[in-house]
This record gives C-alpha cells, structure tokens and sequence, in this order.
C-alpha cells in the first residue's frame, strides 16, 4: 500500500489521484435490487420480531384471558384477540418465531442434504448417478404436501426443545429432491472443467475433490435456493398446521391460528382469519422476492 | 411416434414401481400402527390381546414379504385390499370422491389457462409499464398466498355480500349442473389462483424471449399487421414451455387440493388423504399416493406428447 500512495503523478502536477468510488456489497444490492432490498427489510422486521417476541409482543401468547374473549381489534389489542382472549398481534409475532425457525432448519437440511447428494451424483457419473436419479425422479412424482404428509404419518410426532424435529424432516425431506436435481446439473458441468482433472491428477481423494474444488462452485446456486425454499417451507408449515398435523395447540402458529371452519370465524371473529393469513402472504412474499433478486444479482443466467 | 409413445409407456413402469416399494417401506418402518390410534385413542385401557386381534384381523402381524407380495399383486389386479379405519374396499372410498376432486382439478385448470394466457401475454407485450408491473404484482402474490387462506377470504367475502355459503352436500353436474358449479367454482378459483400466476409468469417470459427473435422482425418488416405478429408468430411458440408448466402444475394442483377441500369442507380425494394420514391408514395412504403418482406420470406424459404434436422439430428430428 505504501508503495502505491507514494508513487509520483506521471501525467502532470494537476493530476489528483482520488480512491475510486467504493460501495460496499450490501449497498451495491440494494442499488441493483430495490425489491430485493425491501423484501430483504421486510425479512429483518420478521427475523427482529421473531427473535425478541418475548420484548414485542404487548402481551404473552399463551395466557388465557376470558375477560376478553373474541374482542374485536382496538387499542388494547391491535389485532383483536381470539376465542381464549389471547392477543392475536402476540400471537403473530411469536408465529413468525414459530415459521422462520421451522422455516430456516427444513430449508438448510433439505438444501444441504440435496445438495450433497446432487454433487455426489454428478461427481461419480455412471451407475450410481443412475440409481440415485432414478430415485429422485420417484421422490419428484408427488406434489411437496402429499410427500409432507406422507413422512408425518410415517414419523409421527417428537417433540425436542419446543419444535417438532419430524415436523421440520417432514418439511426437509420434499425439498431434497428438487435441490439435489438443480445442484447436480450445475457440478455436472463443474466436473467437466480442467481444475477437477488437475485435482484428480494431483491424487486428491473423492471427498477433497467434491467438498473444496466443487462445493464452492455450486454455492450461488445453493444460496438462492436455500432462501427460496424458506419461504416454501414456512408455506408448507402453515399448511400442515393448518390440516392439524402440523405445528400443535398451544405454539402460536400462523397455519394453526386458521384452523377452523371459516363460516364460524365470520360469525364470531373474521379479524381471526385476516391477520396470520396475511403474516403467512407476506412471509413467502418476502422470501421469494428475496430469492429471485439474489439470483439476478449473483448471476442473471441462472434460474432455478 | 409410436415408437416414442410405446417407450415412454414403458418408461413409466420402473418410476411407478419405485413409488409403490418407497412408499410401502417409508410406512412401515416405523413402529407405529393404526391400531394404536384406533384403540388407544381415547385414552382408554386395552389389553394386549385385543391389540394382537385387531392387528392380526388387519394382516398387520404377517411377516412383512407376505404384507409387500399382498400389495404388489394388489397393485396389478386392481384390488389395494380394504381400509383398516372404515372396512371398506379402498377402491370404493376413491371412488366416490374421485369425480369430485376431477372436476374442481378441471375446472381450476380451465380457469387458470383463460387467465394466465391473455395475462401473460398482455404483461409481455407492454413490458416495464405500469401495466406489467400491475400483473407481475398479482402474478407474484398468487405465490405468496396459501390456497386455504384464499378460500376463507372467499367464503368470509360471499357470506359478507351475499350471505351465502357454497352447500356442504356435493350434487353432481350431470343432476343439476347449476348447483354443482356454483358450489365447486368457489375452491376452483381458490387453488387456480396459484395456477394462474405460475403459468402467467411462464409465458410472460417466454414470449418476451420470443418477441426478441429473427422471425419476429422478419415478419414485421414484411408489414405484417402487429395482431398477427403476436398471434401467428409469437404466440404458437412461445406457447411450448407453458403446456409444461400447466402439467406440471395439474399435479401440484392435486396438493393444493389436499388443503383446500378442507376449507370448503368438501368430501373428495385431498380430505380423505388427510383423514387416512391422521389415522395411519396405511392401506389407505398408500392407494392415495399411488394415485397421486400415476395422475403425476400420466400428466408428464400428455405433455410431452402435446409438446411433440405441437413442435415439427421434437416430432420428425432426433431418434
């Protein structure tokens, strides 16, 4: 550095060596994508909300107040509450806990589980990659919920720590197949370029070659992936709480503030039904809008 | 094409065969039955012989080559063996409900390829206007909102202005068409919502893709009336990728539904998977799944073969 500050002007005595103007990454997504940026705020809101619940929340989720039993919104309780008295912007608040976390844990192992496994398969080719595709095109012929609801029925229920571990399985395991797909297209033609063979050729062993030489390289991809299937977990989350079978009473949870039969919700408490649908909406709005300016910022050719 | 079509049948074989081995040993290797929910359920004291009876009525105590050899040969004769909730032939619960959800899937699918086509197609030719940023904002809500929570939104919104609510007792079309739609259009236009947006989306881009091409320019230098341009030579091409994405959706669709039945409290497929999937029904679930699988291969294969009844080069070029 000290060199090139004190190298002397060549072109003249008027010539001002100023730093060239430098944004940083952050700033330069925000210019490039302001959807992203927004969606990326609405994000933070829900991840600052989600994390401090215990200091937002006005009230506690849980506590039981028959004084206040179907109340409609008002200055005590902005979202009304519900059919126990429980504040419903509590609620909310603490669901977004519920949806991110089960939201980011389902998304990361589905992701990272597929991605392994599509590298795995694209590195070593032939008979394995044949069988192990051959098994993801059976695990891509249902739609996510019918597998979703395949593994509860398969795991049942298991609580630890508050979450349901089969819950965030049941949600992981559709998406490893999609991931797994994606990421093995992307290292197949990885594998192709010299800096696999030069590795090879150096006596690098499988594992070394897969996790320094083409993980790295599948890691666009693997991050936009990962954020777009946040937002389909926290969708299929509140689905299957939705159905019961998912996140149960008494953790607040988007899907499950909405089970229920809609004709009784509007005779008793319509307020009941707007707001988690609208946290869920703008959740996976969030996340998807998020995960599609990430992919045109990291790289416009790429779509999942 | 015969020979396309033959080997794409018989390529369907191996994939249904894998669904049907994955999903007999993902339910069963659990320990967990539904003799448990059955007779546990309420909580009340069973002895272990009445468990052992009620599994050995099932078949659930045979060895488990016995229960997979049962359910293959099941699987060619067409008979999936009864449900061990209710008693009755699998084949019948289906049965009775199949119609139901084929027809809202139907009917979805109709409403969404009306709305998406003209949609996306409107978005693309105004591109970066108001009127693109319009739709795409529409088209990407479709994704964001949860098909169920649309479908309350739709009862609350009819019982508010109408003070009606869609009856619960399914009348089929061909006894009074009038009531079946006007019962069924409600979850139809719940779950085409998403359908819409996807497939919209799709051909937004695609034609814009298409729009930028050499025979677009050709034919407009040749003074083709504009009308023409979008109707003759973009549309019929840039119309490909969205017959893929409207199969592929038709057995999302299917998902969707599972959901969505509930909200509109209809009696059909999705309700059913979820009734046999909170009670471990296990011959139940698995005919479901299998159904499911077969609609999604069946689906894949119209597609391709609308793909190379539409497009000279998959038809008369490659092998």
């Amino acid at each position: 550095m000290a060199g090139a500050v004190s190298q002397p002007p060549i072109a003249g005595p008027n010539v001002t060596y100023a730093a060239p103007k430098r944004h940083s990454a952050l700033a330069m997504f925000c210019l490039a994508q302001p959807l992203g940026a927004i969606s990326g705020v609405a994000i933070a809101i829900m991840l600052f909300g989600g994390v401090f619940a215990d200091f937002v929340a006005p009230y506690d989720p849980l506590t039981i107040d028959f004084g206040a039993m179907l109340a409609p919104p008002s200055w005590e309780h902005w979202m009304g509450t519900d059919a126990f008295g429980r504040d419903i912007f509590s609620r909310v608040i603490f669901g977004a806990r519920t949806a991110l976390t089960i939201g980011f844990f389902a998304s990361l192992m589905g992701c990272v589980s597929g991605a392994m496994i599509g590298v795995a398969s694209a590195y070593f080719g032939g008979r394995i990659d044949m069988i192990v595709q051959r098994f993801i095109d059976v695990m891509l012929s249902f739609p996510i919920i019918v597998l979703a609801l395949v593994v509860v029925a398969m795991l049942g229920r298991n609580q630890i720590g508050g979450i349901d571990i089969n819950l965030v399985f049941a949600i992981a395991i559709p998406i490893l197949p999609k991931v797994a797909r994606v990421v093995r297209s992307a290292a197949l033609s990885i594998r192709e370029m010299p800096y696999v063979d030069a590795a090879r050729a150096a006596g690098f062993g499988h594992m070394r070659i897969i996790l320094r030489h083409m993980v790295p390289n599948v890691a666009a991809p693997f991050l936009i992936m990962f954020t777009a299937f946040i937002a389909q977990a926290i969708l299929l989350e509140a689905s299957l709480s939705f159905l019961g079978l998912g996140v149960t009473e008494p953790t607040p949870a988007w899907g499950l503030m909405l089970s229920g039969n809609a004709s009784d919700f509007y005779r008793e408490a319509p307020w009941m039904i707007l707001f988690p649908g609208l946290a869920i909406s703008v959740a996976v709005f969030a996340f998807n809008l998020f995960g599609d300016s990430l992919r045109d910022w990291l790289d416009p050719k790429f779509k999942v | 094409m015969f020979g396309y079509l033959v080997n794409r049948i018989l390529l369907m074989i191996p994939t249904l065969l894998g669904v049907a081995v994955l999903i007999f040993f993902m339910l069963r290797v659990v320990p967990g039955d539904i003799v448990e929910v059955k007779l546990r359920g309420d909580g009340g004291m069973v002895t272990q012989e009445t468990i052992d009876a009620e599994r050995a009525r099932l078949g659930l105590d045979r060895p488990l080559a016995v229960q997979f050899r049962d359910w293959m040969v099941g699987l060619v004769t067409f008979d999936l063996g009864t449900s061990m909730w209710t008693d009755r032939p699998v084949m019948e619960e289906i049965g009775l409900r199949l119609e139901l959800t084929m027809q809202v899937a139907i009917m979805a699918t109709i409403f969404a390829v009306l709305i998406a086509i003209p949609l996306g197609t409107i978005s693309a030719l105004f591109k970066d206007t108001w009127i693109d940023y319009a739709v795409r904002l529409i088209t990407i809500a479709g994704l964001a909102v949860p098909s169920f929570w649309l479908g309350m939104i739709i009862i609350l919104g009819l019982l508010y202005w109408f003070n009606w609510l869609p009856p619960i007792t399914y009348t089929p079309i061909y006894v009074d068409p009038l009531a079946n739609i006007s019962q069924l259009i409600w979850p139809a236009l719940a779950v085409g919502y998403r359908y819409s947006a996807v497939v919209a989306r799709m051909v937004r881009s695609s034609i814009v893709e298409v729009m930028k091409e050499d025979y677009i320019r050709t034919a407009r230098a040749k003074g083709v009336y504009e009308k023409l341009v979008v109707a003759r030579h973009a549309m019929r091409n840039a119309l490909l990728p969205a017959i893929t994405v409207i199969g592929l959706e038709f057995a999302f669709l299917i998902g969707g539904l599972v959901v969505t039945e509930q909200v509109f409290n209809l009696n059909g497929i999705g309700k059913l998977f979820v009734q046999a999937v909170s009670r471990n029904d296990f011959t139940l679930i698995q005919a479901i799944v299998m159904l499911i699988a077969v609609v999604f291969i069946v689906t894949n294969l119209v597609v391709d073969l609308l793909y190379a009844l539409f497009d000279p080069r998959i038809r008369l070029g490659g092998k």
